[in-house]
């Protein structure tokens, strides 16, 4: 395999000269787009470095405490995501609490059987194993419940009067949300769906690429996307299961009733 | 004296309420009062929509020692404005429900296969009461089921929860037309801000 190889300060540099030819023609072509291209340019760079930082110290010190650390960094980022995904949310806590809920039990269930039955570092918990892959399963994850999410309330919003006439007719509650239910689950596992489909055909996943790129034998590479992409897809569907009927769980209650009062008007 | 068959007593929201009266077997009252006053609230709370204290009975039966999808199935609410959850009028029936006779009743033969998209208001109205009654309901509660309704439509919904009324069942209905509820029911409640003004009595 060729080798590795290094990357200098300059060809960083280099890699954002057409960027900056984009904020250039924002300029010109007033389309206001150039502060918001800049500013996340430089988020992009700063927050890299330092998780570059960051993993670095995690990986040297190779602390239990420290890995839980970063991961519940990385849990409470993806969270707060997932509520502000959203366009009408949960009343309370329980707007970031429950995507939060099921993203980290679904996350957390699927990264420890992969680090203890299929990778197996030693230990099991070593932070150059767990945190890339947890981030990754947390990442999708995250995706997949914030669209269920959204799609279930904005749906069930939507849908009330339909709703409320089924179960006037005599429906529980899950046969009278069932319409929206379904809606939001399938928009939560729409993603990894199409991404399992056209991998390898369409795009290189970024993670096989970058082992690619940093000399791994291909089909070596591959192995590692199939297990991810495949614990991905998993974590995913039960992350989106999870927090879809733990939400309509709360937003009805147990004399079948719709309880959208329980549902906080959408942000401005 | 008629027995009672739908009782509400000392019912209370956090809007409305408390309180209480009750339908008789065969029955048909008008609910009357200005918009606000929490006449569309009363019917939801009555059929456990809305969270609500205070007990309702229907002849005897209390609502809460049953399902609350087995109790609207006995105490049917048709609302100002029904749900329709899907495109076709049919699927809002249950299967071998045999509603063409109540179809017929009402003009609206052969409508199970319509689109509920093409529905005038009116056929709106009375297919909501038609798949409120074929699931056999013992009180029926309705919500200005002839507002915005024309002259004929009108007639021919009047004359449907007559004739409910006439079967047995126990009928509460919310109007704002003072003749109609005169000329439908023996009594007329009047609602003043959540809560029954003193019974009317009897109208004729």
């Amino acid at each position: 395999m060729s080798p590795y190889i290094p990357l200098t300060t300059v060809d960083l540099a280099l890699a954002a000269v057409f960027l900056i030819l984009n904020a250039l023609f924002s300029i010109l072509l007033q389309l206001r787009l150039e502060r918001q291209l800049v500013v996340s340019a430089l988020r992009l760079v700063v927050q890299l470095l330092l998780v570059g930082l960051v993993l670095k110290t995690i990986f040297t010190q190779a602390s239990p405490w420290l890995t839980l650390l970063a991961a519940s960094v990385m849990v409470a980022f993806a969270g707060r995501e997932i509520w502000a995904r959203q366009d009408r949310r949960l009343q309370g806590l329980w707007g970031i609490g429950l995507g939060g809920a099921a993203m980290l039990l679904a996350g957390t269930l699927i990264t420890v059987f992969a680090l203890t039955a299929q990778i197996r570092p030693e230990p099991w918990w070593s932070p150059q194993y767990a945190l890339p892959l947890f981030g990754m399963i947390l990442g999708n994850t995250m995706t997949g419940v914030s669209l269920g999410l959204d799609t279930l309330h904005t749906a069930m919003h939507r849908e009330r009067a339909a709703i409320e006439a089924k179960l006037l007719l005599g429906s529980t509650r899950w046969e009278a949300v069932s319409t929206s239910l379904l809606q939001a689950v399938r928009s939560g596992f729409t993603p990894i769906i199409n991404s399992m489909a056209a991998t390898g055909v369409v795009s290189l996943p970024g993670m096989m690429t970058g082992q690619i790129l940093s000399g791994v034998d291909p089909q070596e590479a591959v192995k590692y996307q199939i297990l991810i992409t495949l614990l991905i897809g998993g974590a995913t569907g039960l992350g989106v299961l999870a927090a879809t009927l733990a939400s309509v769980w709360r937003l009805t209650d147990s004399r079948d009733r719709l309880r959208l009062d329980r549902l906080a008007p959408p942000s401005a | 004296m008629r027995v009672p068959l739908l009782r509400v007593d000392r019912l209370e929201t956090a809007l409305i309420g408390p309180l209480s009266f009750e339908v008789a077997e065969g029955e048909c009252v008008a609910l009357m009062g200005a918009s606000g006053a929490g006449k569309s609230l009363l019917l939801r709370a009555i059929v456990d929509l809305d969270p609500s204290g205070g007990a309702v009975t229907l002849g005897g039966l209390d609502r809460g020692s049953i399902a609350a999808s087995d109790w609207r199935k006995q105490v049917a609410l048709v609302p100002a404005e029904s749900g329709w959850w899907s495109d076709r009028v049919g699927d809002h029936f249950p299967p071998h429900a045999g509603v063409d006779d109540l179809l017929d009743e009402l003009a609206l033969a052969g409508a199970l296969n319509w689109e509920v998209a093409r529905l005038s208001t009116g056929e709106r109205q009375r297919l909501a009461i038609a798949r409120a009654l074929c699931r056999n309901p013992k009180a029926l509660l309705l919500d200005e089921p002839t507002a915005s309704l024309d002259e004929a439509a009108t007639q021919r919904v009047e004359s449907l929860v007559t004739r409910c009324g006439q079967s047995g069942l126990a009928v509460l209905m919310v109007t704002h037309d003072r003749r109609q509820g005169e000329r439908m029911a023996r009594r007329i409640l009047h609602m003043v801000e959540g809560r029954l003004q003193e019974d009317a009595g009897p109208v004729a």
